[in-house]
């Protein structure tokens, strides 16, 4: 524990500034805008729309399971495309463009003291691909035979087979095109994060210095960079095999009594290919998440990080170790078993260090001093969905115990809990957080509360009971759950519960679209600090911030991302470019 | 104060309803009681963690809840703790994994004594082989499959003419011998899965995958597929009868050998695949959009 001064600390400028494109017109200012900013908003905006698609599609579904045979328009074709969109949107349209194009634009220039992303073209143009990407998915839905039907994994042989909805038609050849531009956009703006990360930050703003959001979606983007690759490789094949002929996933197939072409192909090596880029995946929406809720629990509590060293490496450790435990996806896929063995442990060793982030969130708060805001109420949130998604994906690790459970309810139900209820709730508190930046106005506080209690409590049951589902064993992916002699009424009955809920807080969210609206013009004027928070977007001379982030000088940083409570000082929070002489910083050297 | 209420109801809830529910596993019917006794143990462990964890969120609200005049504690890090919490929970983890990886060394070493049968998927029904008297499937090829030879049994090889085809029916097996299940699919990925049996695993075109149990009482148990494999996939159900070894070899006895089904008087009735019947009455020809945009 050093204490730091200006002196030491802060080393001169290298390079002078560069000048920063400026938007001469209304087009290049909203439309075509090279702001980050703006970009961020863009994406957000683009990414909520998909996602609304994906929702109605989980109520269609889950009206087909809650009341099966009720809805005859709901056929096996049509549950499969919508359960195949349903997971392909959130996963990669919604949350992964959620967390790196929006938060990650918006966040990653102002946190690290940068007036822009060091490529604001590039930075641009993967906006606009990320666009083209979900426009060729949403033509899908009117293309001849519809969206494909594959399921989110697109497993071949199925996926390009007739026996499957769009698998001989449009559908998937649109799907694996979406996913290439997606890529292709990703990758664009995934650079611009990176190099921004380390190339961008302002002076005094060392590594260690960084928030935590920052070091989740850095983290989590250089992940992507890495993991992406594999499924893009794996479209261009699957697409090969599908338009070409060729037999990269292929084998010697016979369709309905008749022998296919393809021969000597492997379906498991795309399951590898998928799965290398899968699994990270989890964590690439996992680790902004991670990052962002510290900052929520730290800035809401009043109190610094607990263990901040620790969290960062943390991040880096699942980050690392999560390009090694893909094969978790694959026990039962007919692999060798004696990868069991070493994916099995390599899976269970990634639990320590998410155990020890669960622990430091939660020794933040002790002996803390915490306001029940929304943001706050979302993060509490949060870590009793993560932990218990968490806690029963050791069970689906743990290679001899997913037998039985892989592939049933019980998997539906943790993903969902880990990788779907937990990030979102992440989201949520983050946009309450950090909404006042964006637009200068606080988003209603009882509305909010109200959208807090509905979707939480109704996403714990609908996913809670859903794992017992899967205990009893019935399998996911199911358009119809009917004469199945382990399927028991009370268990019908179960189904349409849940079915209910998914209503319900499908509902709750469109109250959240309102507020999100309303607020805009009639929210209670924010101020530029209103969380009283120490990073510097909150330290920008205009609120919202104007093109360039902070005015005439980038500001000076003296001190880590979390000094609350400081002994000695006035207020219980110092921002991060306050000089550190009147105050002992004990931030960990 | 609503949120400390509500969180320790979370816990309490659901504990009860773990323990109250009636939705739970189904009885057991194969040897694999090791895997239902694994996975108590990660119920225990995880759910004390679960309770331990939130029931301590909800006491730091209640008790670090905001008041005027509060003011948080300041400590960036505490290296003891940290690294307390860290040893407890490897302690935690290997706990769950060496009975685990115990089990699946179990579950992947196949008994000497294991009898071979093989089942063969394809969209949407089930068919089954077992070795004749000379105790040993002959080889398969998809390749080799016509509509009078189905399964794509090699009409070459000689340790394939004795084998019994069960066709798109039951199959039956003895109660209490071990069997090691060699699994084939002719199109797409399937996977064969007994919920009482807690076993499964995918059948890959152009491989064999294989898994082995030991049936321990008699009754009539569903096969479901559990990998999607296109729209007759929550269709594709099949029968396994656990039956006593007299029931059994009597079953056996009225079953037909390759060499029997390939004669040529056979293969009149045998001319469409079953495939196709199941394929129609789903509608796939008929209705899909799909076969529409192509005629």
């Amino acid at each position: 524990m050093v204490d730091v001064t200006p002196a030491d600390a802060v080393p001169p400028a290298e390079v002078g500034e560069m000048e920063l494109y400026h938007p001469h017109s209304w087009w290049t200012k909203y439309v075509f805008s090279q702001d980050a900013k703006v970009i961020a908003v863009q994406y957000s905006a683009t990414a909520t729309a998909i996602g609304l698609v994906a929702l109605v599609l989980s109520w269609l579904m889950r009206l087909q399971l809650g009341f099966p045979g009720t809805f005859d328009f709901i056929t096996p074709e049509a549950y499969y495309q919508f359960i195949t969109m349903h997971g392909m949107i959130m996963v990669i349209y919604l949350l992964t463009a959620l967390f790196l194009g929006g938060f990650g634009n918006y966040l990653i220039p102002l946190m690290v003291g940068a007036r822009d992303m060091v490529f604001p073209y590039v930075n641009m143009l993967s906006y606009w691909i990320y666009l083209l990407a979900v426009l060729v998915l949403v033509s899908s839905f009117f293309a001849p035979g519809g969206p494909t039907g594959a399921g989110w994994t697109l497993y071949p042989p199925q996926a390009i087979m007739t026996g499957t909805p769009g698998g001989q038609d449009w559908g998937i050849i649109l799907m694996l095109s979406s996913l290439i531009l997606f890529i292709i956009g990703f990758t664009m703006g995934g650079l611009n994060y990176v190099v921004t990360v380390l190339q961008g930050r302002t002076r005094g703003m060392t590594l260690m210095r960084l928030p935590l959001t920052v070091w989740g979606i850095f983290t989590a983007t250089v992940m992507a960079l890495l993991a992406f690759p594999a499924l893009f490789v794996a479209c261009v094949m699957m697409l090969l095999d599908r338009v070409l002929g060729t037999s990269f996933f292929m084998p010697a197939i016979v369709e309905m009594g008749e022998q296919l072409q393809h021969n000597g192909g492997s379906p498991i090596l795309f399951q590898h290919l998928f799965w290398f880029f899968g699994h990270p995946e989890v964590y690439i929406v996992a680790l902004p998440a991670f990052g962002i809720v510290s900052d929520l629990i730290s800035t809401h509590a009043r109190k610094n990080i607990f263990g901040y060293r620790m969290m960062v490496w943390a991040i880096i450790a699942i980050g690392a170790l999560s390009f090694v435990v893909w094969a978790h996806h694959m026990y039962v896929s007919g692999m060798h078993p004696y990868f069991g063995f070493f994916f099995a442990t390599t899976t269970l060793i990634i639990a320590i260090p998410t155990a020890i982030k669960v622990y430091n969130w939660v020794l933040t708060l002790w002996r803390g001093d915490i306001h029940l805001t929304v943001p706050m109420l979302f993060a509490l949130a949060f870590i009793v969905t993560f932990v218990n998604g968490g806690l029963t994906g050791l069970f689906l690790g743990n290679v001899v115990v997913d037998v039985p459970l892989s592939d049933t309810m019980f998997v539906v139900a943790h993903f969902h809990m880990v990788m779907g209820v937990a990030p979102i709730l992440v989201i949520f508190g983050a946009i309450y957080h950090w909404y006042p930046k964006v637009t200068g106005r606080m988003l209603n506080e009882a509305l909010g509360k109200f959208h807090f209690w509905v979707t939480f409590l109704g996403a714990y049951l609908i996913f809670f009971p859903m794992h017992y589902l899967g205990l009893m064993g019935i399998p996911r992916r199911y358009a119809e759950l009917t004469d199945m002699t382990i399927m028991t009424e009370s268990a019908r009955h179960l189904n349409s519960f849940i079915s209910i809920m998914a209503f319900v807080v499908g509902f709750a969210q469109l109250v959240f679209l309102f507020n999100l609206i309303w607020s805009i013009r009639h929210g209670r004027e924010a101020g530029g600090n209103p969380w009283r928070a120490t990073t510097l977007e909150w330290q920008t001379p205009q609120t919202p911030p104007a093109h360039g982030n902070f005015g005439k000088e980038l500001p000076i940083v003296y001190r880590w991302a979390y000094d609350y409570s400081v002994p000695g000082a006035k207020e219980d929070f110092i921002p991060q470019n306050v000089p550190g002489d009147f105050a002992p910083s004990r931030e960990p050297a | 104060m609503a949120v400390v209420l509500v969180l320790v109801l979370i816990v309490v809830g659901s504990v009860l309803f773990h323990f109250l529910s009636p939705w739970w596993w189904t009885p057991i019917a194969s040897n694999w009681d090791y895997i239902d006794h694994t996975i108590i143990i990660s119920f225990w462990i995880t759910g004390i963690v679960f309770a331990a964890v939130v029931l301590f969120m909800a006491y730091c609200v209640f008790r670090f809840r905001h008041r005027e005049g509060n003011r948080a504690a300041y400590e960036p890090e505490n290296k003891r703790l940290e690294w307390w919490l860290m040893v407890v929970t490897a302690a935690g983890v290997t706990a769950l994994l060496v009975p685990g990886l115990f089990v699946w060394s179990r579950f992947v070493t196949v008994p000497s004594d294991a009898t071979e049968i093989e089942v063969v998927a394809q969209q949407w029904q089930w068919s089954f082989r077992l070795p004749g008297k000379d105790g040993k499937l002959g080889t398969s090829d998809t390749r080799d499959v016509t509509a009078d030879n189905p399964l794509g049994v090699a009409p070459k090889d000689p340790n394939g003419q004795d084998d019994v085809l069960v066709e798109a029916a039951d199959l039956h097996l003895p109660v209490g011998k071990p069997v090691k299940v060699l699994l084939r699919s002719i199109d797409v990925l399937h996977d064969f899965y007994i919920p009482e049996f807690r076993a499964k695993m995918d059948m890959i075109p152009g491989s064999v995958t294989y898994f082995w149990f030991t049936p321990i009482r008699t009754g009539t148990f569903q096969v479901l597929c559990a990998e999607l494999c296109g729209q007759g996939h929550p269709l594709m159900h099949g029968v396994v009868m656990v039956d006593t070894e007299q029931d059994y070899l009597a079953w056996l006895g009225q079953q037909q050998t390759f060499a029997q089904l390939s004669a040529p008087q056979q293969s009149g009735s045998a001319n469409s695949l079953p495939g196709e019947a199941i394929a129609s009455n789903l509608g796939v020809a008929a209705n899909s959009k799909l076969s529409r945009s192509a005629q």
